[in-house]
C-alpha cells in the first residue's frame, strides 16, 4: 500500500461525494411560494391551529418585519430572498398507520438509506422515533410506552391542538419572537416540529429522537422544537439530520426550546448532516438556528452536538443558568470542508448562585473552509461562586482553510471563576511519525490523531448516536476515521 | 429659542473640532506634503465621527461621557513654565536620560535634554517643517497608522511630538523618556501629540512614554505613535500611565517590524479616568519578536481597555503577550486581543494570555481573546482566566502569622509582579515596582 500523504487526504476530501444525496419523489403539497400575513394565515388554517397560535404568528411577522439579518458572523454567503421560498410543504398521503406494512414504501426506502430502520430500532436500540418527512410528522413509535408514563412526545402541531395549556405556557419563553430574525421568522412560519414533555420526577426510559430531513426542492424548513423537563425529571434528547443534494440553496432555521425545571435534566445531542454544498462551493444548506434552554434551581441541560455538514452554519446552543446550583454543558465538534463556513458556539448566561458552566469546542477545518469559534461566558452581579471552564481547540488540515475564535467573557462578580483556555495547530509531524514508526500508516494515524482530538466531545454521545456519528466524521473528513 | 452663544455651547465635540480645523488649516504652509494628508485625514474623521459602543472594537468602552466635555482643542499657553522641583518625581531623575518634554502641546526646551549627535532625539515639528527631515517624512509618516476615525483625527491636528531617529547599528547608551505634561490652567483641553520612532537596522533604543496632568481639570489626550523597526533593530518601549483621575487617554501606537527584529511594548496602567490603548503590532519580516506585556490595577471608577492586534504576515515569527490585571472598587477592565495569522506566515508560534482578579462585586471584566488563523503549520494558543487568589496561599501565609488583609497583598503584587521580569532599565523597574506595591497597599519591607 502507498504511503497516505496528507495531499493525498485532501484530494479525497475534495472528491468525496455526498453520500446521502438523493431525492424522495413523494408528491407535496407544497404553498406558493412569499410571504405574507396571507401566507402565515394559511399555515395556522392548514395545521387547524387555535385562534391564540394564529395571532401569536401573526405578532412574531410583524416583529420579523421590522428586522435586519444579522452580519455580525464571520460567514459570507448570497442572502436568501425570503420571497422566493415556499412556506409549507406537506407530505400529501397523511397516514394514520397502526402498522409499519402500512407506510409508504417509498419513505421507507428513504429511511433504508438513511440507516433508520423503524422497527429494528424498536427493537434494538428501544429509541422512539418522530419522524418528521419535510414539515410534517408521518410516523410515531413507542408513543404508548412512553403515554404510560406520562410522557408526552408528540408533534408540535399535534400539541397545540391537545396539550394547549403547556403549548402557550413555554413556547417563546426561552427564545421570544423577536429574539433575532431568523427566530422571528421561524416563529411566524414554523410548519411542524417535536414536542416532548415529561411528568415530574420521572426519568425518561429510551432517547427520544426525531430525524430532519429538508425534501421538496426550494422548501425551507422551519422546525420548532419544545422540550420541557418538569421538577425532577430526565430526559435524553436525539436529533439527527441528512439532506438531499440540490443546487439551490435551501434555507434551515429552527428553534429549539429547552425548559428544564427544578432538579431535572435535558441532555440534547444533535447530528447536523444537511448538504454542504458541492466541492466547487455552490449548493448547500443555510443552517440558520436558534437553541436556547433555560435552567431552574439544580437542574442541568447539556448541549452536545456534531456539525458536518450545511454551507454555512450559525448556531449557538446556549444555556441560561437561572436557578442556583443549575449546569450548563456544551459539547461540540465542528467539521468544516472544501467551501463550507461555520460560526459556531454557545452562550452560558449565569444567573443564579453557584452555577457552573463547561464549554468544550473542537474545530476541525479542511480544503477552503471557515471555521470559527464564537461564545459569551457572561458572569452577572449576583452569579455568586459562578465557575466556568471553556477549552476551544482547532485543527488546520491544508493552508488554504481558516480557523477562528471568538470569545467573549464578561465578568462582574469578583467571586467568579473563569478559565479559557484555546489553541490552535495542525497534526504534529512527530504525532504521525511516531504512528509510522510503530507499523501504522499514515491514513491511519491522521484518522486516530482526529479521532483522538474529537473524543471528549464523541464520548458525551449517548450510545445510539455515537455510531452515526462516527459515519459523519468520515464522510466529512476521510474515509478511515474511528 | 436659544441665542447664538447657547448654540455654541450646545456644539458636539465633532463639530467642534471640525470647524476648528478650518481655523487650523489657515495658519499652515498650503504646500507641505502634510496638508493634503491632513484634508483627507479630517474628511474620514468627518465620515466616521467618534467610535461608538456599536462597533466591535469599542464594545465594552463608551467614550460617550467624555466627549460632553467642553474641550479646549488649542490650549492657550502658560506664562510661566511650570517648576522642575513640581514634576521631578516623573521623571526617571536618578539616572541619565534622553528627554523630550512637552507642557500642554507645546516643547518645553527648559526640561528637555534632545541630541542631534549621531542620533536624532528631537520634535515632531522640526521634522514636519524642515526640509533635511523631507525623505524620511515621506518615507515613515503616517505609513502604518491605520484609518479609524480617532486616528484620522490626530493625523488632521497633529503638528508636535516627539521625533526619534536611530541610524544603523547605533546602539543608544540611555534611555529616552517622552514626557506630556497638561498643566490644566483651562477647564478641560483636548491634546494630540504624535510621534514618529524609527530604529535603523541593528540599532537598540529604550523609550519611556509617559501622559502626566499637573491640575484636577479634565484632559483627553489622542496620542498617535508610529515606530518603525528595522532589520534586526531592538526596540523596548515602555508606557507609564499613572495620571490623575480626571485624566483620560487614548493611545494609538503602530509598530512595523523588519526581518528578525524584536519589540517589547509593556504598558503599566494604574491611573487616568478611561484609558484605551490599541496597540497594533505588524511583522512584515521573517524571524520577529514581538513581547506585548501590561499590569493593570485600578480602583475607583477606572475603566482601562487594552485593545492589541498582532498581525503576523511574514513565516516563522513570534509573539509572546501577558496582561494581568487586578480591579477593584468599581473599576471595568477590558481585554481586546486579535491575533491575526496570514496564510503565509508558516511556522508561527504566537501566545496570548490574560489573568484577571476581580477584588470587589462592583468590579467588571471583560475579555475577549481572539485568534484568527489562516496558515496551518503554526503553534497558536490563548488563555484567559478570572478568578481569586489562592486560598491555599493564603491560609500558609496566615498559618505563618501574616495577617489577611497583608498576605491577599502580598499575594496580588506576586501575580502582578511577573510582568515586570522583562523589564530591562532597573531604575523603572525599582520604580514601578514600588509603584505596584502602593497601589496594592504591601508594605514590602524590603527594598527591590
Amino acid at each position: 500500500m502507498g504511503k497516505f500523504t496528507e495531499d493525498d487526504l485532501k484530494k479525497e476530501l475534495e472528491t468525496k461525494e455526498y453520500e446521502y444525496g438523493f431525492y424522495t419523489d413523494i408528491e407535496s403539497d407544497t404553498f406558493p411560494v412569499g410571504l405574507n400575513e396571507g401566507i402565515v394565515r394559511a399555515i395556522s388554517e392548514k395545521k387547524e391551529e387555535p385562534e391564540w397560535m394564529t395571532t401569536w404568528r401573526l405578532e412574531a411577522f410583524r416583529y420579523w418585519q421590522e428586522m435586519v439579518e444579522p452580519e455580525w458572523a464571520n460567514v459570507h454567503y448570497e442572502k436568501p430572498n425570503f420571497q422566493n421560498i415556499s412556506y409549507y410543504s406537506a407530505p400529501n398521503k397523511k397516514p394514520k398507520y397502526n402498522s409499519i406494512d402500512e407506510v409508504d414504501p417509498e419513505l421507507l426506502d428513504t429511511f433504508k438509506r438513511l440507516g433508520i430502520s423503524l422497527d429494528e430500532q424498536k427493537k434494538l436500540a428501544g429509541v422512539a422515533v418522530d419522524i418528521v418527512m419535510d414539515s410534517v410528522s408521518v410516523a410515531t413509535t413507542f408513543k404508548k410506552t412512553l403515554a404510560k408514563k406520562g410522557i408526552i412526545f408528540c408533534s408540535i402541531s399535534e400539541a397545540i391542538k391537545e396539550h394547549p395549556e403547556l403549548v402557550k405556557k413555554y413556547i417563546g419563553s426561552v427564545v421570544p419572537q423577536r429574539d433575532n430574525f431568523y427566530a422571528a421568522l421561524n416563529s411566524a412560519v414554523f410548519s411542524d416540529g417535536s414536542f416532548c414533555y415529561i411528568p415530574k420526577g420521572v426519568r425518561c426510559p429510551m432517547e427520544l429522537s426525531t430525524y430532519f430531513r429538508i425534501n421538496q426542492a426550494g422548501t425551507g424548513q422551519f422546525e420548532r422544537t419544545l422540550v420541557i423537563a418538569d421538577e425532577g425529571s430526565y430526559v435524553s434528547y436525539l436529533e439527527g439530520c441528512t439532506a438531499p443534494s440540490r443546487d439551490e440553496n435551501q434555507l434551515h432555521a429552527a428553534v429549539v426550546e429547552l425548559i428544564a425545571l427544578d432538579n431535572a435534566e435535558i441532555k440534547y445531542s444533535t447530528v447536523q448532516n444537511w448538504y454542504p454544498g458541492g466541492k466547487d462551493g455552490k449548493g448547500g444548506v443555510y443552517n440558520f438556528v436558534t437553541k436556547r434552554g433555560i435552567c431552574e434551581a439544580n437542574a442541568k441541560i447539556s448541549w452536545t452536538q456534531v456539525e458536518t455538514g450545511s454551507a454555512v452554519t450559525w448556531k449557538y446552543p446556549s444555556c441560561i443558568l437561572k436557578g442556583d446550583n443549575s449546569i450548563g454543558e456544551f459539547y461540540s465538534i465542528a467539521v468544516t470542508n472544501n467551501y463550507q463556513q461555520a460560526d459556531t458556539g454557545t452562550k452560558m448566561i449565569h444567573i443564579g448562585k453557584n452555577t457552573k458552566s463547561t464549554i468544550i469546542s473542537k474545530g476541525i477545518s479542511a480544503g477552503k473552509s471557515q471555521n470559527s469559534y464564537r461564545g459569551l461566558v457572561k458572569i452577572n452581579p449576583k452569579a455568586d461562586n459562578a465557575r466556568n471552564f471553556s477549552q476551544c481547540d482547532s485543527l488546520l488540515m491544508g493552508n488554504d482553510c481558516g480557523a477562528h475564535t471568538f470569545p467573549y467573557i464578561e465578568v462582574k462578580n469578583k467571586t467568579a471563576q473563569v478559565e479559557h483556555e484555546a489553541t490552535t495547530s495542525k497534526i504534529g509531524e512527530d504525532q504521525i511519525f511516531y504512528c509510522n514508526q510503530r507499523g501504522i500508516n499514515t491514513e491511519k494515524a491522521i484518522a486516530l490523531i482526529v479521532n483522538g482530538f474529537s473524543k471528549e466531545v464523541l464520548n458525551k454521545l449517548p450510545m445510539e448516536f455515537a455510531v452515526e456519528a462516527q459515519k459523519l466524521l468520515e464522510i466529512s473528513l476521510e474515509g478511515s476515521v474511528g | 429659542m436659544p441665542n447664538g452663544n447657547l448654540m455654541i455651547e450646545f456644539m458636539s465635540l465633532k463639530e467642534k473640532l471640525l470647524s476648528s480645523y478650518l481655523a487650523f488649516e489657515d495658519n499652515l504652509e498650503a504646500d507641505s506634503p502634510i496638508h493634503e494628508l491632513r484634508n483627507k485625514a479630517i474628511k474620514n474623521f468627518e465620515q466616521k465621527g467618534f467610535p461608538t459602543k456599536k462597533e466591535e472594537a469599542w464594545k465594552y468602552t463608551s467614550l460617550n461621557a467624555l466627549l460632553k466635555n467642553d474641550y479646549s482643542v488649542f490650549p492657550k499657553q502658560l506664562d510661566k513654565s511650570i517648576d522642575f522641583k513640581d514634576v521631578k518625581k516623573y521623571f526617571l531623575h536618578d539616572i541619565d536620560t534622553y528627554k523630550v518634554v512637552f507642557v500642554d502641546g507645546v516643547y518645553s526646551s527648559f526640561h528637555s535634554e534632545t541630541t542631534h549627535d549621531q542620533i536624532d532625539v528631537c520634535l515632531m515639528s522640526s521634522a514636519l517643517n524642515k526640509t533635511k527631515y523631507k525623505p524620511v517624512i515621506e518615507a515613515y509618516y503616517n505609513k502604518i497608522a491605520e484609518d479609524d476615525s480617532l486616528t484620522s483625527l490626530n493625523t488632521a491636528f497633529a503638528k508636535e511630538g516627539a521625533y526619534i531617529h536611530i541610524p544603523k547599528h547605533k546602539e543608544v547608551e540611555k534611555p529616552i523618556e517622552i514626557l506630556y505634561f497638561s498643566t490644566g490652567n483651562e477647564a478641560a483641553v483636548f491634546l494630540q501629540p504624535r510621534n514618529l520612532i524609527v530604529v535603523g537596522e541593528n540599532a537598540h533604543v529604550q523609550i519611556i512614554e509617559r501622559h502626566q496632568s499637573l491640575s484636577k481639570n479634565e484632559v483627553l489626550t489622542n496620542s498617535v505613535t508610529e515606530i518603525f523597526a528595522e532589520k534586526r533593530a531592538f526596540v523596548d518601549y515602555y508606557k507609564i500611565q499613572n495620571n490623575v483621575a480626571s485624566a483620560s487617554l487614548i493611545d494609538n501606537t503602530y509598530i512595523a517590524q523588519e526581518r528578525e527584529s524584536n519589540c517589547k511594548v509593556h504598558t503599566f496602567s494604574f491611573g487616568g479616568k478611561l484609558t484605551r490603548n490599541n496597540l497594533n503590532f505588524y511583522q512584515n519580516g521573517e524571524y520577529c519578536n514581538s513581547t506585548l506585556k501590561g499590569v493593570t490595577i485600578l480602583e475607583n471608577k477606572q475603566h482601562v481597555d487594552h485593545n492589541t492586534l498582532v498581525h503576523h504576515i511574514a513565516p516563522n515569527c513570534e509573539s509572546h503577550q501577558d496582561y494581568k490585571g487586578i480591579f477593584g472598587d468599581a473599576s471595568t477592565g477590558v481585554f481586546n486581543g486579535r491575533v491575526i495569522v496570514e496564510k503565509d506566515a508558516q511556522k508561527t508560534d504566537a501566545f496570548q494570555q490574560n489573568n484577571n482578579i476581580l477584588v470587589d462585586d462592583k468590579a467588571t471584566i471583560n475579555a475577549k481573546p481572539q485568534l484568527e488563523i489562516f496558515a496551518d503549520d503554526v503553534k497558536c494558543s490563548h488563555g484567559c482566566t478570572i478568578g481569586q487568589l489562592d486560598e491555599d496561599a493564603l491560609f500558609y501565609m496566615r498559618s505563618r502569622g501574616i495577617a489577611k488583609k497583608e498576605a491577599r497583598a502580598l499575594l496580588m503584587y506576586a501575580f502582578a509582579n511577573t510582568v515586570l521580569e522583562s523589564v530591562k532599565i532597573p531604575e523603572l523597574k525599582r520604580r514601578i515596582n514600588k509603584l505596584i506595591a502602593h497601589k496594592i497597599g504591601v508594605n514590602l519591607g524590603f527594598e527591590v
